[in-house]
């Protein structure tokens, strides 16, 4: 339904990619308007929190709606700073500062202890 | 105030013509042009319809592209809903007139974590005003975003933000919200919207739904404060307001036939004057709509074009009732001079006969108009309700200088009932036709019970309803007063065996 968009801006993007055949392999993408200290809180801890918990497994996307405004709609922006995890599916989001980091790993279904995750 | 130190006049609030008929006049003007507009009211009452009216109708007459902002709707759907109103949504959207874009605000896939604003919104309406050069905007409903976002601060801050932010940005937007419990909205938008305030409503009455609007608050301006019906037809929003027509109807001084020489007879042998309001009152099988046929018939004679609404009979029914009386409707049918339009009254309300009525009246655009009977509207309303219908009916014939001829079912023949006294002051010739009992037989009698600004006749007269139409009977008035029928019959043969015995000695 979403028509053909252009290329995110990749101007922060963070790649950290190992061949892991039986994780789950998450891509992310952090929407911002500006640099603000607010997105970059955002980002800060978005690499914090995929550092620890989904090292090797992730790739992080950043897309600055003031370069790039017709990007809002594709993925049904409202709020910034916003997370989508598009991979793995379903599509979630996450949206505020990302202070609090256990929500972050509840919206993106990450297990913290993962000693515990059977099933 | 008119010896102001200031040369320039006081600049007046700049208004946004909704292109709507009858609202402009409701709000003298329109909406307040770069500022936000509530549209409230329950579901179902027309918020979306209206708000998308003032949209389209803003990039279609007013030359100001529009966005709309669904957060309801997709694209598809409102383009569907909003071409049952004869609006092409794609062809409007091609040549970049508008826009349309759906925000989707689904609570389960979004999860809140720290601080935020609602930049991206922002953005994307930003974007899309600019690229589109919009002047007009619809927010429909901005209300699902307390749905989809829990942080009730942040949110209420950022809506602040934005209405600010639009009127920097000069769009004149029109934001619909649920009505509430003692409130206009359940979120209270009306706190971040404090300009212009419509409240829209569905009434209930004997089974028929009436929609009424009503303009609660305008500032900076003033606006009639009462509520109005409004319609939704195949042409989008109609706003009746009751007192924008006056009395300023010029008046001619022609007169035209009633079609009947009896009756022109009465009438000081001319007729009626052309653009004047006839009643023709009395008892089931009077003749009633015969009258009726009369006027339609002459009129059609002279070429002019005649509109009949029929609330009793089929339009064959009628043509070939009146084929009985001599008066053959069907050629002026062919031809299309004459239309008959015949609904049951009770298939829709009071204003949707108006409005259907007027409607009718403004595309035929005939001489001649006939409403046949206005007694079953009494039904449909209160006797309030029927006579402001009546007086914008009649007030807006008259404006047009269309002659009209309406007939009323009087139930006792005493011409008194409440109805007719409701109307009798809107009715420049009151024609009554009665069932006089006498001797075991009912016969037609006829009379003039006013008639503005002509001589007419005071007389009852009989009148016989044949093969060679109406026809009055010369009077008999003789000692023992006005008789009829065989009476009359009996009595002139007496007073011809008398008159004739005193020839003779």
């Amino acid at each position: 339904m979403t028509p053909p968009r252009a290329r995110p801006s990749r101007r922060h993007a963070t790649k950290k990619r190992v061949a892991s055949e039986d994780k789950e392999f998450f891509q992310l993408r952090l929407y911002v308007a500006g640099r603000t200290s607010r997105s970059q809180a955002a980002l800060q801890n978005l690499k914090m929190i995929c550092e620890s918990h989904l090292q090797g497994q992730y790739r992080i996307e950043v897309v600055d709606l003031l370069v790039n405004p017709q990007l809002a709609k594709g993925d049904q922006i409202l709020a910034v700073p916003t997370l989508v995890r598009l991979l793995p599916p379903p599509v979630k989001k996450i949206i505020g500062d990302l202070s609090h980091i256990e929500r972050v790993l509840v919206g993106l279904d990450v297990r913290p202890l993962p000693r515990g995750a059977v099933s | 105030m008119a010896k102001a130190p200031k040369p320039r006049r006081i600049q007046t609030l700049s208004k946004a013509p909704t292109g709507i008929a009858g609202l402009d006049a409701v709000t003298q003007g329109g909406l307040p042009r770069g500022r936000p507009t509530l549209v409230s009211g329950r579901a179902g009452c027309g918020k979306t319809v209206l708000g998308l009216e003032f949209v389209v109708r803003g990039a279609v007459e007013f030359e100001e592209p529009g966005l709309i902002v669904s957060f309801e709707e997709s694209a598809e759907e409102l383009t569907a809903n909003v071409r049952s109103l004869g609006f092409d949504l794609d062809d409007l959207c091609a040549r970049k007139k508008l826009a349309v874009e759906f925000v989707s605000v689904e609570r389960h896939e979004i999860e809140e974590t720290g601080d935020y604003n609602l930049d991206g919104l922002f953005v994307r309406l930003g974007h899309a005003i600019d690229s589109l050069g919009a002047k007009r905007m619809l927010l429909d409903t901005i209300e699902a975003l307390f749905a989809g976002l829990t942080n009730l601060g942040i949110l209420r801050a950022e809506l602040r933000r934005l209405f600010r932010w639009l009127k920097s940005k000069g769009v004149t937007v029109v934001l619909t919200g649920e009505q509430g419990e003692g409130a206009f909205t359940r979120q209270g938008l009306e706190e971040y919207v404090s300009d212009c305030v419509i409240s829209l409503d569905v009434k209930l009455a004997h089974h028929v739904a009436t929609r009424t609007l009503r303009v609660v608050k305008y500032r900076g301006s003033s606006h009639s404060p009462d509520e109005y019906p409004f319609l939704i037809t195949d042409r989008g929003v109609t706003v009746m307001p009751i007192t924008s027509l006056g009395l300023a109807h010029e008046a001619s001084s022609e007169r035209i036939s009633s079609g009947s020489a009896a009756v022109d007879e009465l009438l000081g042998g001319k007729g009626f004057f052309r653009g004047s309001t006839v009643l023709v009152s009395g008892a089931a099988g009077t003749g009633k709509t015969s009258a009726a046929a009369y006027l339609a018939n002459s009129a059609c004679k002279r070429g002019e074009k005649c509109m009949y609404f029929a609330f009793e009979e089929s339009p064959q029914q009628l043509i070939r009732n009146m084929r009985s009386i001599g008066i053959d409707l069907a050629p002026f049918v062919k031809k299309g001079l004459l239309r008959v339009e015949a609904t049951r009254p009770s298939l829709f309300g009071l204003e949707s006969h108006l409005a259907a009525s007027l409607n009718a009246v403004n595309e035929f655009d005939p001489a001649v108009v006939i409403v046949d009977p206005i007694t079953d509207f009494v039904s449909l309303g209160s006797t309030y309700e029927v006579r402001s219908m009546m007086t914008r009916l009649v007030d807006h014939l008259k404006s047009r200088g269309i002659t009209a001829l309406m007939t009323s079912l009087d139930s006792t023949n005493a011409s008194k009932s409440e109805e007719e006294v409701g109307v009798s002051s809107l009715i420049d010739t009151w024609i009554v036709a009665e069932l006089v009992e006498v001797a075991g037989e009912r016969n037609r009698a006829i009379s003039v019970l006013k008639s503005r600004g002509m001589p007419h006749s005071n007389q009852i007269r009989e009148f016989l309803l044949g093969p060679r139409g109406l026809e009055l009977v010369p009077v008999y008035r003789g000692p023992g007063g006005f008789l009829s029928g065989s009476a009359r019959r009996a009595q002139q043969t007496a007073d011809d065996a008398t008159s004739s015995t005193g020839n003779g000695s």
